[in-house]
Order: structure tokens, then C-alpha cells, then sequence
């Protein structure tokens, strides 16, 4: 394995750390406020505090950390995404500043203010929304240079069907893998009426998810052919992906196993994010930047190596005490014990 | 190509981003520090006061935090946004203390989220404070590691140019740059004066508004104690600063102090204003500068006229590094007159003036840190990587910089306003003489 592909690895694999548990996070988000608009907010509300307050900030790093390392691993991608980025980047920079604080202020200062919510809900799809349209600019098709230096073009990016069919798939993803989520977090906290209706949100949103997904591979297969053949080529992937998602689905319309289904979930994307990744491979923006040509020097990119393998062994122990005891602690859960300071 | 009014906004985005951020940032480094000094007191003493302390600290450090993790973020991404050809040339130089920074950083939010949720919740209170060891940690941690990026902005190392290609590069030997001890040591201890002085200043204001409780009166004391400390350890790292400068930037410190002549015996300049080259209505220091900056009096200083003109920056530095210096000088003496007058029982610490002098101590330690800030970017123009990349250079040729400063304007203003009510609701609806009150009903235990 070359270091390219080992840092590309390693990157791809935090942003799908980043996709699952910020999605969760932002699909708590919305469907509070949405309990909150229907009066039905007592059912979720207490549900989704006692998972969010302890993990907000963590969610967050995920993303710090990808975007760091990409500039760290391939620092042409500065140039490149750095300039053309500026507006939606900053875009969804703003959105999740004033998500990520008032998340603070409303859980450790004042409670139960309604605009707040519905705020709160709305900036969770529209974070998920610019975020995406990385992956869309990324296709290539949207960016030209002039004088050497790479600009945006926002006329075609926002006229374009595959712009608006990833927008739709990352709002209906947030939503689906929040859904499940929650189901299983909630069933385990044994609430039985939060588990019910977040079951129906999980199956109500599995269907836009594989429709959206059907509306790229479209789209894609006019906007970059090179990529969909690709994709075409590895499509076992995918077609492994679509059946756990088929069986995800099922064992919550049987309302069983749900810790399978939150499993098989995280595998559908898991294969699916990879699959994308892979099919990508080499580009990181077509057809200007690939992750030879935009790779680090050896020196930096083994002192990135090390210092990542370090860095692990520091965080997995973490990650685990966290989980430990926030995640898997059925009294925590169960909201028998508080010891917020 | 560069595009003029890109580069213009992307200098004010760019200042007006850190210059909110390091608020939030500095007491995020050093109120962890401070919650742990009274806890570990508080265990000590087995006086629940000072736990208490410990606990209201934290919950009003959540706030602070929140907002300086997305300030954070938001700088961070706008390094690449903003000034991507520096990115791109630094990245390959530079990319490891910020990567390093991420796990510092991730670290503290770990810990920070298990400790905040986990009070009394141990049997033994040493292992919850065990807990706040890795936060105060990364948050140090992290200050240290983006220091050093700014050292190497100043005193870039680590790798040769050759036909403009960047080779022979050692990212470990460009973290060890001459720029960083002393610029990191000053950042996190200054941190850790200005988080102590702050929390001193609301101590002191409590008192001032009628708060008898012996809580704020342990407070305080501690909180001078540590403040004193830090703020004797800060004017001996700036003054290894001052010599550092000389050594390596010595435009950066002729600049600060008006030195305009390369001469022996220099004087110190303080306050005054320029005429070109001419220097009206200044205290002059006689022979202090050469002594600032060699330990010799008579030593010779290298002033402004070696650089071209276009390689120095502007004079008005000159007023920050004042600043900065003063309030240095003014909080030593606040905390140590105040710490002597405790133990010595001098009358005037406890009056009503020297609280309000102490509750100015907070804001003012806050705007030597901005000073400090200001004078240390400033004091590197024209240069983003000195003597390698210009700013102007550096910056984006985007169109749409000035709409974004102006969003960012209102993000910062909607994050600084919602922190400060907050905060004020925070304690107000629930103060001190309350909580106390509620926990002897929860326990029925020996308060005092």
C-alpha cells in the first residue's frame, strides 16, 4: 500500500466517522423540532438530550480532523478546494458555529425556547446540504481555471440535477441513519413510545434514501462517465450495501433485532462511502488534482503516519471510556443517573 | 494574480476571526488549569467550597469552550480558504503540529464531555478530578501546537528551496524553530494568568456588589495567588521574547520600539508619537533597550535603517507592545500587592477601590492578550512566512471575501452576545448563597 492510499484511507475513514455520528446528531436535531412543531416533543426530547450533551463536541473533531489532515496529506488541496470553497465552506462553517454553541447555551444555560428549535433543527439539514455539495464540485464539470487560479462556477453547480439529487441524499441519509439510530438508543432505554415513532421516521425515510441513490447513479452516468464506470465496476459494493439496507429495513418493519439493524446500517454506509471512495480513486478533483500529483513529501507524510498511529492509541482507549459510559451504560440511558456539573 | 480587495478582506476576516476567537481560546486553555487547582484544593482541604468553585467554573466553561471550539473551527478552515497558496507552500512544511493539534484537541473533548457528566458520580472525588487531568492537558496541548505553526510563520525552518521547489524538508526540525519556546511558553502562561485574573475580576465583583459569602473571599485569595504566579512567569518569558527578537526578527523589534538607528547605548522609548523619524512626547529609558535586549547597556542595537522599507512593518506596533507590557507590568503588581496584603493584613486590599481595580484586571488582561496577538502578527508584515511569502501573496483570489467578512461579522456577534447572557443567566438565577443552600438540603452534610 503506498502512503497515498494509506493517508487517503485514513481521511475517508474519519469523514465516515463524521457522516454516521453527525448525522445522527443532526437528525436528533430535526426531528426534535419536528416533535416539537407536532407537540410530540416530550416523547423524543429526553431521548436525544441524554445522547447528544456528552458527544456534541466530539462530533465536531471528526470534522476538524478531516479537513486538517487533507490539507496535511495533500496540501495542493488547499489551492484548489481552498479557493473554490469559499462560499459554501463558510457557508457551512457559520451553520455549524451557531448549531454547535447554542447547542451549549440551550443545554447548560436556558431551556425550551421554541424558535431556538426549529433554528436549531433547520441549520441540521442545511450543514449536511452545503457540506455535500463538496462531493458535487469534486465531480468535476464546476470548476475551470482562469489565470491559473480555479474558480467556481455557481450558475452551472446550482442548475445541475446531480447538485440537487446529492443534496437530496445527504438530507435523506442525516434523517434514515438518525432515525436508526435513535430507534435502537431508544429501545435499549426501554421508551417504548420514542422507539415507536422513531421507527416509523426510519422507515419513512429509507425511501427517499434509495431513490436519491438511484437519482445519482443517473446523473452521474451523463456528468462523469469515467467515475460511473468505475462505480460499475466495483458495483458488488454496492450491491452488498443495498442488501444490508434491505435487511436493515426489514428487521425494523419486524420491529426486531435492532441492534442488528444498527449494525447492517452502519455497514450499508460503511461499504457504500468506500465504494464512492474508491470508484473516485484517483481524483480527489476531476480532472485537475489526483492524489498522486497533490501528495505531500515523503518526510511530512511519515511524520503524519507516526504521529496518527500515536494519536490512536491515545484516542481508542478514549473513545472506548466514552462509550462506556455514556453509550453502553444502561442506567445513563435509562436517565436514572445525572451527574451533569 | 492578485486580486487587491481579496487580499484587503481576507486580512480583516482573517484578524477579526482571531481576534474573537483568542478571547475564547485563552480561557479555554487556561480556566481547565484553574478548575483543577480548586478541586484538587477542595479535596485537600476537604472544604466544599472550594469543589464548588471547581464545578461553577466548569459548567461556565462549557460555554466558553462551545464557542471557542466553533471559532476554532472556523480558523481553522479559513487558513485554507482565505490564504490557500499559503496553506499549500506551509502544508508541506507545517502540517504535522496542526494535525497534532487535532488530537490534542479531540483528547479534550473526550474527557470534557465524561467529566462534565460524571460529577459525584465516583465515590472518590480524586478519581473525578483524575479525569480533568487530560482535559487540561489537550487544551494546553493544543495552544502549544498551534503556537508553534505562528513560531514557524516567524522563524520558518526545515527545509531548502531549490528552483522554487520546496526539498530536504524536516517537519520536526521546522516545530523546533527558534521562534517556538519562547513563543509557546508566553501563549500558555499568559493563558493561564488571564484565566485566573478573569475569574478573580468576578470573584471581586460579587464581593462589590454585596456577596458577603466566605466563598468569594477564598476564591479571590487563590485566584490572586495563581494570577501572581503566572503573571511573574509571563515578564520573564517576554522578556526571553524581547532577546529572541533580536537574535532572529530584529525588524520586529525595532519596529516596537522605534528604534530607528542602528546604535550603541539605546534607550527604551515608551508612549510617544512619530514624525517620520522623529519621536515627540516619549519617556525615554536611557540605555534600557541595549539592556532589554543584550543584558549590556551599552550594547549595540540594530535598528530600522538596515531593512528595506519595504520589509518592515507598520510603527504603530509600537503601541501594542506598550500595552501589552504595561497591563504585563500593572497585573504583577495588583497580584502582588493584593497576595502580600492578605498575609501582612494591609487594610487597603480590602477596600472598595482595590476591588474595582481588581475587577479591571479581567477585561484589561483580555486586551493585553489581543495586544500581544496583534503586535506579534502585525510585527511579521509584509511577510505570512518570513523572508519566504508575503501576505499579500498568500491570499485568495476568490471575489466574494468581503460578503463572507460580513456574515462572519454577524456570526461573531450572535456567538458573543448569546455566550454572555448566557453565562450572566447561568449564574444569576443561580448563585452561590442558593446552591450552597440546595446541597445542604440534598446531603443534610456540614457546610459551613
Amino acid at each position: 500500500m503506498t502512503l497515498e492510499i494509506l493517508g487517503i484511507s485514513v481521511l475517508w475513514l474519519f469523514l465516515l466517522g463524521y457522516l454516521i455520528i453527525g448525522s445522527i446528531d443532526f437528525g436528533a436535531g430535526f426531528f426534535n423540532a419536528y416533535g416539537v412543531l407536532t407537540g410530540r416533543q416530550h416523547i423524543l426530547t429526553n431521548i436525544i438530550q441524554r445522547y447528544l450533551s456528552p458527544v456534541w463536541e466530539v462530533t465536531n473533531v471528526f470534522l476538524v480532523f478531516f479537513f486538517v489532515g487533507v490539507v496535511g496529506f495533500f496540501p495542493k488541496t488547499a489551492f484548489y478546494y481552498g479557493t473554490t470553497l469559499l462560499v459554501p465552506a463558510s457557508i457551512a462553517i457559520i451553520l455549524l458555529a451557531i448549531r454547535g454553541s447554542y447547542y451549549a447555551f440551550e443545554s447548560y444555560g436556558s431551556r425550551g425556547h421554541k424558535g431556538y428549535s426549529f433554528m436549531y433543527g433547520a441549520a441540521g439539514l442545511l450543514i449536511p446540504a452545503s457540506l455535500s455539495v463538496v462531493l458535487t464540485i469534486s465531480e468535476g464539470g464546476f470548476v475551470s481555471m482562469v489565470n491559473d487560479n480555479p474558480v467556481l462556477d455557481y450558475h452551472a453547480l446550482f442548475t445541475s440535477p446531480l447538485t440537487w439529487s446529492i443534496v437530496v441524499l445527504a438530507i435523506a441519509a442525516v434523517l434514515y441513519i438518525s432515525a436508526v439510530f435513535l430507534t435502537w438508543y431508544a429501545d435499549k432505554a426501554g421508551d417504548r413510545k420514542a422507539t415507536k415513532l422513531l421507527r416509523k421516521y426510519a422507515l419513512i425515510w429509507a425511501g427517499p434514501l434509495a431513490i436519491s441513490v438511484i437519482g445519482i447513479m443517473f446523473e452521474l452516468s451523463k456528468h462523469n462517465v469515467e467515475h460511473f464506470n468505475r462505480m460499475i465496476d466495483i458495483g458488488w459494493m454496492f450491491g452488498l450495501s443495498a442488501i444490508m439496507f434491505v435487511i436493515t429495513v426489514w428487521f425494523i418493519w419486524k420491529k426486531q433485532h435492532y441492534s442488528w439493524a444498527l449494525g447492517l446500517l452502519i455497514g450499508q454506509f460503511a461499504l457504500a462511502f468506500f465504494a464512492y471512495g474508491i470508484s473516485h480513486y484517483p481524483y480527489l478533483l476531476y480532472p485537475y488534482l489526483t492524489i498522486y500529483d497533490s501528495f505531500t513529501n515523503p518526510a511530512m507524510a511519515t511524520a503524519l503516519v507516526v504521529a496518527f498511529v500515536l494519536g490512536l492509541l491515545l484516542l481508542i482507549p478514549s473513545i472506548y471510556l466514552l462509550m462506556k459510559l455514556f453509550l453502553f451504560n444502561k442506567d445513563y440511558i435509562r436517565g436514572k443517573k445525572d451527574h451533569h456539573a | 494574480m492578485e486580486n487587491e480587495s481579496a487580499v484587503f478582506f481576507s486580512r480583516v476576516l482573517t484578524e477579526l476571526t482571531l481576534s474573537f476567537h483568542i478571547i475564547y481560546a485563552t480561557i479555554g486553555v487556561g480556566v481547565p488549569l484553574m478548575i483543577m487547582i480548586a478541586q484538587w484544593v477542595g479535596i485537600k482541604k476537604n472544604d466544599e467550597h472550594y469543589i464548588l468553585l471547581a464545578r461553577r467554573w466548569a459548567r461556565g466553561f462549557v460555554i466558553t469552550v462551545a464557542v471557542g471550539v466553533v471559532t476554532g473551527t472556523a480558523i481553522g478552515l479559513q487558513l485554507s480558504l482565505l490564504w490557500p497558496n499559503f496553506m499549500q507552500l506551509a502544508g508541506n512544511v507545517i502540517a504535522l503540529p496542526l494535525f497534532m493539534e487535532t488530537f490534542a484537541f479531540f483528547f479534550e473533548a473526550i474527557f470534557l464531555g465524561i467529566y462534565l457528566y460524571t460529577w459525584d458520580r465516583f465515590e472518590n472525588q480524586k478519581k473525578h478530578l483524575l479525569l480533568l487531568i487530560p482535559v487540561a492537558i489537550g487544551a494546553s496541548m493544543s495552544a502549544v501546537f498551534i503556537t508553534i505553526v505562528n513560531a514557524f510563520m516567524n522563524a520558518p525552518q526545515g527545509f531548502d528551496v531549490v528552483d522554487g521547489q520546496l526539498v530536504n524538508i524536516q517537519p520536526i526540525l521546522a516545530m523546533l524553530n527558534p521562534a517556538m519556546p519562547t513563543k509557546v511558553a508566553h501563549v500558555v502562561v499568559t493563558a493561564y494568568m488571564t484565566a485566573a485574573f478573569v475569574l478573580a475580576a468576578i470573584a471581586a465583583f460579587k464581593m462589590l456588589k454585596g456577596s458577603t459569602h466566605v466563598y468569594h473571599k477564598k476564591a479571590l485569595f487563590l485566584l490572586m495567588k495563581v494570577g501572581l504566579v503566572f503573571a511573574v512567569a509571563s515578564a520573564i518569558i517576554g522578556d526571553f521574547s524581547a532577546k529572541y527578537l533580536v537574535e532572529y526578527q530584529p525588524e520586529k523589534l525595532a519596529a516596537a520600539e522605534w528604534h530607528f538607528e542602528t546604535e550603541k547605548n539605546a534607550p527604551l522609548v515608551l508612549f510617544g508619537v512619530t514624525d517620520g523619524e522623529e519621536v515627540k512626547y516619549a519617556i525615554k529609558v536611557p540605555y534600557a533597550l541595549s539592556f532589554l535586549a543584550h543584558s549590556n547597556p551599552t550594547a549595540e542595537v540594530i535598528g530600522l535603517n538596515e531593512f528595506p522599507e519595504d520589509e518592515t512593518p507598520p510603527l504603530y506596533i509600537h503601541y501594542l507592545f506598550d500595552t501589552m507590557v504595561m497591563i504585563g507590568m500593572f497585573m504583577v503588581l495588583v497580584s502582588a500587592a493584593y497576595v502580600l496584603g492578605k498575609i501582612r493584613g494591609w487594610s487597603f486590599v480590602s477596600t472598595k477601590w482595590f476591588r474595582w481595580v481588581i475587577v479591571a484586571g479581567g477585561p484589561l488582561s483580555i486586551i493585553a492578550i489581543e495586544a500581544g496577538w496583534w503586535l506579534a502578527e502585525v510585527g511579521r508584515q509584509p511577510w505570512i512566512l518570513r523572508k519566504y511569502m508575503k501576505v499579500a501573496e498568500a491570499a485568495t483570489t476568490s471575489d466574494h471575501v468581503d460578503i463572507m467578512l460580513i456574515l462572519f461579522c454577524g456570526l461573531y456577534i450572535v456567538l458573543g452576545v448569546g455566550s454572555v447572557v448566557v453565562l450572566r443567566r447561568m449564574f444569576r438565577h443561580n448563585p452561590i448563597e442558593q446552591e450552597i443552600e440546595d446541597r445542604k438540603a440534598e446531603k443534610g452534610g456540614d457546610f459551613s
